[in-house]
């Protein structure tokens, strides 16, 4: 598991240079300062984890059982709590400030966010299918899945047979990305490469959980 | 403006001087020869202008020995040393594609001439 992660907002995507003069593709996330609500360990919980908030949020707009946990902690309330898990939590405490220092450039980091929702979409969009022919007397089946299964023996459709369906709109983990910046002044941290989600959603970074053991650097990587 | 021109406005150069399509430019590019790096100077007229902060690019086009040839730049690119105005161009659209097909004197593009006071 990770030992460290923080909650930003994906803002978009542009590029800047680096030191070579060569352009990098970077996906500029906001890390507001986040506050410690609760801290979940091992021993009370079962598992370590962070709870964490950021932002502001009108009192009026929190039900009492929220109203409550904020209270008990001595917390501003935040625009969400999120679950941070991390591999050990005892080190944190509750009203604790986690900012974007917590990360540098050159890490690598796994990037969590809700890909962005795509609707029902045929076989070819979802499962990368390649469909039919467009001639050879192909008549209105360019774009379907063709044969899903057998005839009398099984007499029925496999269970989890790729079909048409609702795609995107779940959780995506990108792996292994590097932090090109990261600025605490600022609230931002610069992630190479894109990140899954919308423009304003929510995405979790942490440290990267496989490691870069193995790894064969890049063109002109170290 | 773009939510992130934050992070761009770090990145765009000011010395780079206003030209648009149809002008003559000398860019200097700089060349990284192992160790060394020098100054290469590539001339022609600009036909395109595409995108915009720091992402956005300009394509230059020159004949060279009878051969087209076409670069694109960023223009806020740490690799061009300089960028010289030669002539203004007199042109009437922003893409100038239409030089691709043109040889010899039916490629000249016509010089602005500046306003009388």
């Amino acid at each position: 598991m990770a030992t460290k992660a923080i909650v930003g907002e994906k803002v978009g995507m542009t590029q800047v240079w680096d030191e070579q003069h060569r352009a990098i593709p970077v996906t500029v996330l906001r890390v507001a300062p986040m506050r410690v609500v609760r801290v979940k360990t091992t021993e009370d919980e079962g598992y370590s984890a962070l709870q964490v908030t950021w932002g502001v949020r009108r009192a009026g707009t929190l039900n009492k059982p929220e109203q409550g946990h904020y209270a008990a902690a001595g917390v501003e309330p935040g625009r969400h709590l999120v679950e941070l898990r991390i591999d050990d939590a005892s080190g944190f405490e509750v009203g604790q400030q986690l900012t974007a220092d917590v990360l540098a450039a050159g890490e690598r980091v796994d990037v969590i966010a809700v890909s962005k929702g795509k609707g029902f979409t045929g076989a070819m969009k979802r499962h990368n299918f390649k469909g039919q022919g467009a001639s050879h007397g192909n008549h209105k089946k360019h774009r379907s899945p063709g044969s899903i299964g057998a005839c009398a023996t099984p007499a029925r459709v496999f269970r989890g047979t790729k079909m048409a369906g609702r795609m995107g709109g779940q959780q995506v983990t990108s792996l292994n990305l590097e932090v090109v910046q990261a600025d605490p002044d600022k609230e931002l941290v610069l992630v190479k490469g894109a990140v899954p989600g919308p423009r304003g959603g929510m995405v979790v970074l942490r440290d990267t959980v496989k490691g870069t053991s193995g790894r064969t650097p890049g063109r002109g990587e170290s | 403006m773009n939510p992130t021109d934050i992070v761009d406005r770090e990145f765009l150069r000011d010395d780079i001087p206003e030209f648009g399509p149809g002008d003559t430019l000398k860019v200097h590019v700089r060349v990284v020869e192992g160790t060394r790096e020098r100054v290469q100077v590539f001339q022609g007229a600009v036909i395109r202008r595409q995108g915009s902060g720091a992402r956005e690019t300009f394509t230059v086009r020159k004949v060279s020995f009878g051969v087209g040839v076409e670069r694109t730049f960023p223009v806020h690119s740490p690799v061009l040393a300089k960028i010289e105005m030669v002539t203004r161009g007199d042109v009437r659209r922003a893409k100038l594609y239409y030089q691709r097909d043109r040889i010899g004197k039916a490629a000249k593009i016509k010089e602005k001439r500046a306003v009388r006071p």
